[in-house]
């Protein structure tokens, strides 16, 4: 019977992480930012097929960055567990604090006792009556979750990313000056993202109970000329 | 509650009712070995007819517990998405939750797939679900329910009528369902024309409610002391959109005066007809 090589458990986890950071860095960012009417969220996508913000329940809404079948799982996963407490409670006692938990608990699992870490970082919005009851939870790889105010900023550029969101944020951006802060936050200085490799959707308090409404790809372009 | 995360194998798709089966929530199952037959509350007359912006869709209020009368503002008219509406007959409970569970498959299979279903696979997925009631039907808990919505690939309104087996119809101009669809059928029959506006449906689907509640005891006609009318709704292009209780209360008002002034209500006895 052979042995396996003893490795500090320090190094593991070391290892595991820097996997999924590497998975999650080769793709584009996400960034969420709430503006007059609720929260807008925004991802650099080549695709206008597969989908990386998507609607979980009537406020709610979800965005996800690194690998696309892994963070899909966990969306299906957010709008079964959504879908199943509005069932077996009420509307109302859906929110998006228990989802992100349960998401935080299952991707916390996952990194120390699977073989391989989920190579994803996702978003889980959800507006309130009003602009300081709106939530947005980051949760990575490794099931940290943080409580982000006024915007969160997902992916492998994170950091250059976040710095300029800081620069570019006010208190009164509407949904126009919100999709133009995030797309050229998302771009940096000098690289110009194409509308139609854009993806954003907006959860508005004017939308009525579902308040998820994905914006189109010519409306992006109208906004952002 | 924990995450509702399952393997390539064990994946309910899309579907909502068999998400609920897996978790033992699935309100059929509970059903299956019930034996016995029980009487309880049931809702009446429904209609819905086509006209030429999309459907129109009402109900009367009325539900009845044997000849007992047991509430007065039931609504049987709902939207089921957006774009089409889901109109109940029977055992109220069990289509109250086939309403409920309808209306989560619709909105949870268009999250889940990116995409809603097309109005053919809604009203199959309702004609399984009525299809699935037949152990409880059989017990007494019939639910027979009316589908209509608009058809956004065809640019129609279309409508279905359903038997308790789960047999699905689709019906070219109107449908009625319920122990008053006789009456309110007939009615909607004598009136109809292709084309029909939206005045013109509404009044009809009101007058058909009217005649309905004025030969069938379960059938709830206008209440003018309590302020309760029936529900009308419209199915177009825009969405499901209910109709103003007071707009329904105008029409009923002068339904009765023209009824009034022209003598077309008839049936009553000799001395009844007082001056005439």
């Amino acid at each position: 019977m052979s042995m396996p090589f003893y490795v500090a458990p320090e190094q593991v986890m070391k290892d595991r992480a820097d996997y999924a950071r590497k998975g999650i860095a080769r793709g584009r960012s996400l960034c969420a930012v709430q503006y007059d009417e609720g929260i807008l969220i925004c991802a650099e996508n080549s695709s206008a097929t597969l989908r990386k913000v998507s609607e979980i329940y009537d406020r709610i809404a979800f965005g996800g960055v690194g690998k696309y079948n892994e963070f899909d799982q966990l969306r299906i996963a957010g709008v079964r567990h959504a879908d199943l407490k509005g069932f077996s409670y009420s509307r109302q006692d859906v929110d998006a604090r228990s989802l992100a938990n349960s998401y935080a608990n299952m991707l916390g699992q996952i990194f120390t006792h699977e073989m391989k870490p989920m190579e994803v970082e996702i978003l889980v919005a959800e507006i309130g009556d009003q602009r300081a009851h709106d939530q947005l939870f980051h949760i990575t790889y490794d099931g940290s979750v943080v409580d982000k105010d006024r915007y969160a900023v997902l992916g492998g550029d994170a950091d250059a990313i976040t710095e300029r969101m800081e620069a570019a944020y006010t208190d009164d951006l509407d949904k126009q000056a919100a999709l133009k802060a995030c797309a050229e936050a998302l771009g940096g200085p000098d690289r110009q993202i194409a509308p139609d490799h854009l993806e954003a959707a907006v959860l508005s308090r004017t939308n009525g109970r579902r308040t998820f409404q994905r914006l189109e790809a010519d409306e992006i372009a109208e906004l952002l000329s | 509650m924990t995450l509702p995360f399952f393997g390539p194998h064990d994946d309910p798709g899309p579907s909502f009712a068999a998400l609920l089966s897996g978790r033992g929530l699935d309100p059929a199952d509970r059903m299956r070995d019930a034996s016995g037959t029980v009487d309880t509350t049931h809702g009446t007359t429904v209609v819905a007819i086509r006209y030429a912006d999309g459907v129109i869709m009402a109900g009367d209020r009325r539900a009845t517990s044997g000849n007992l009368i047991s509430h007065r503002s039931m609504e049987k008219v709902f939207p089921a998405d957006r774009w089409s509406g889901v109109a109940i007959a029977g055992a109220a409970g069990p289509a109250m939750e086939m309403v409920k569970l309808f209306q989560l498959q619709l909105e949870h299979y268009e999250k889940v797939e990116g995409q809603s279903l097309s109005l053919d696979g809604k009203a199959n997925q309702l004609s399984q679900m009525v299809r699935n009631n037949l152990p409880a039907a059989m017990q007494g808990l019939a639910v027979v329910p009316l589908f209509a919505g608009f058809d956004r690939r065809r640019n129609q309104g279309r409508l279905y009528q359903y038997d308790i087996t789960g047999g699905r119809y689709e019906e070219g101009d109107y449908a009625a369902t319920g122990s008053g669809s006789l009456h309110a059928g007939t009615v909607i029959k004598l009136g109809f024309r292709d084309g029909l506006d939206r005045d013109g449906g509404v009044d009809l689907a009101i007058q058909a409610l009217f005649q309905a509640a004025d030969d069938d005891s379960a059938t709830g006609g206008p209440d003018p002391v309590r302020g309760i009318f029936p529900l009308v709704a419209t199915i177009t292009a825009e969405g499901f959109d209910l109709i103003s209780e007071d707009d329904v209360r105008e029409r009923f008002e002068s339904l009765l005066v023209h009824l009034r002034s022209t003598s077309q209500i008839h049936g009553g006895s000799e001395t009844a007809g007082g001056d005439r």
